[in-house]
């Protein structure tokens, strides 16, 4: 369902990814481990076009997404592309100014407007659809288990909770695939259990999703594939058995030492 | 008392036109100064420049000589003059637009890069992420600043006199000469005030809007 090819990205003169490349079949989940600054945020902010990547493939259900020197292309292409993948991000990103609720119909909405000024859709259209996007987000909602929350405000809310809403608000747009960067990294230790315990809880045949994460019972558990990054390359790829069993880089080898002799 | 009764209408329609300056100038400058803060933003360099330089000369220099230039200059050369009003709600609203795009910049760059890249990851386009995410944020980032230069624009309207505009200081200061009588001075003083209490408030009741979410 996704194929990563040779990526590689450059800051400067500073190459953080040199060639990354790795699949994914629909329904996988892989955990991206590594330590700081090896390059895995950026790994996944060239997946969801926040940065462009200076050559590489990124292929989805066969279909080219981005290949060395595409240009940018217009907004609708460029939606299109998007929308394959969906972003949860380590400090949430939730809009402060909008209820739960209206966070994540918020682009559904937006995209559903759109279409009524060009005329591609009535104005009867656009309320019904406008009602649907409520529908589905309050569904959403109640599969993170925040239905009683959606007319509060993000800041009302816990870290734990506001991650939940970010989970929701990606999954409103039902992407191919769903990344996160490191998605309990911001929160306090007795908060992360509910945010993990929801993304395990999405762990079906239809969702496929790329971890970045340091919770490494957590991706030995709900991972089907490890990816261990250091200095912008894959350094070692396989199950949770291979790589936390029997991990055969030495660099695998040290980061899961210092790891497990810390926690 | 009857003295009175006049220079209170003598004052009031003095004042008409300090809150004619004030409305007006409000009116064009708040969105004109964001059409200056695109400018300035702009990836275009030559225009961010343009923009930049711009905002310098008319911060930079008093706006007493800028409502001079707007009102002489164009008589000298060969151009027809605009009114007294006229020029001076050029000036003004040129002065505070470059004003509030200034605080509209620093209002737009406060918003975290976080709010943009949550919006693009949803699909939205940047127009659409501006407008439906990061102007209402923006909005009430500034409302404070907006509020001190709003309070700095009612006094400042009594600049319209230089060019011989009759607004109340102006008012005040002819009723000084004749019939000679020093209080319009203190009672004009009363009218900035009031209005400044006045929109005061309202300013409140805009930043109490803002204040349901943190
Ligand atoms: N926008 C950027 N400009 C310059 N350097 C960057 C930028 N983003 C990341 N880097 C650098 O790239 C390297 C990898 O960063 P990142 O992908 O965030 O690593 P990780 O997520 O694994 O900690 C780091 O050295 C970081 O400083
Ligand atoms: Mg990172």
């Amino acid at each position: 369902m996704l194929e990563i090819n040779n990526l590689t990205k450059k800051f400067g003169a500073v190459e953080v990814l040199k060639g990354i490349t790795f699949s994914l079949n629909k329904g996988e989940i892989v955990a991206v481990i590594g330590s700081s600054g090896s390059g895995k945020s950026t790994l996944l902010r060239c997946i969801n076009f926040l940065e462009k990547a200076d050559s590489g493939e990124i292929i989805v259900d066969g279909e080219i997404i981005y290949k060395t020197g595409d240009v940018i292309g217009n907004d609708a292409e460029m939606r299109e592309k998007r929308l394959h993948f969906g972003l949860v991000f380590q400090a949430f990103n939730l809009f402060p100014q909008l209820s739960i609720l209206k966070n994540i119909t918020l682009a559904l909405d937006v995209a559903d407007k759109a279409r009524c000024k060009k005329k591609q859709i009535s104005k009867v259209e656009l309320s019904i659809a406008s009602e649907k996007n409520k529908q589905q987000g309050m569904k959403i909602l109640e599969e993170v288990g925040l239905t009683e929350k959606i007319d509060a405000y993000p800041f009302q809310l816990s870290g734990g909770q506001q991650q939940r809403v970010a989970i929701a608000r990606a999954l409103a747009l039902s992407p191919d695939i769903l990344c996160f960067d490191e998605p309990t990294s911001a929160l306090d230790p007795e908060l992360t259990g509910e945010v993990l315990r929801v993304i395990k809880g999405l762990k079906s045949p239809d969702n496929t999703m790329i971890i970045v994460t340091h919770e490494m019972e957590f991706a030995k558990n709900v991972a089907d594939k490890i990816i261990f990054m250091s200095e912008g390359i894959i350094e070692e790829i396989g199950t949770p058995k291979e790589i936390f069993e029997n991990p055969q880089s030495e660099k695998t080898k040290n980061f899961l030492k210092q790891y497990f002799n810390k926690h | 008392m009857e003295q009175f009764f006049d220079v209170t209408i003598i004052l009031l329609q003095g004042f008409w036109t300090n809150i004619l300056i004030f409305a007006l100038t409000l009116l064009i400058s708040i969105p004109l100064g964001l059409v200056v803060t695109f400018g300035s933003m702009s990836k275009f360099k030559p225009l961010a420049y343009l923009s930049k330089i711009l905002v310098w000369i008319v911060r930079g220099t008093p706006l007493m000589l800028q409502i001079f230039i707007i009102y002489y200059i164009p008589g000298f050369l060969g151009i027809p003059a605009s009114s007294q009003l006229t020029s001076v709600i050029i000036a003004f609203a040129v002065n505070y637009a470059f004003y509030f795009s200034e605080i509209y910049r620093g209002g737009i760059e406060g918003v975290p890069k976080g709010q943009y890249e949550a919006g693009m990851v949803l699909g939205m386009t940047k127009p659409q992420i501006f407008k439906n995410i990061i102007l209402l944020q923006v909005a009430k980032k500034i409302v404070p600043s907006m509020s001190n230069e709003v309070i700095t624009l009612v006094k400042d309207t009594s600049l319209a006199s230089v060019i011989g505009l009759t607004e109340i200081i102006k008012s005040s200061t002819q009723l000084m000469s004749s019939p000679g009588i020093l209080y319009p001075l203190f009672y004009s003083g009363i009218f900035f005030l009031v209005f400044n209490g006045i929109v005061t408030l309202g300013l409140n009741k805009i930043e109490k809007k803002f204040s349901y979410y943190n």
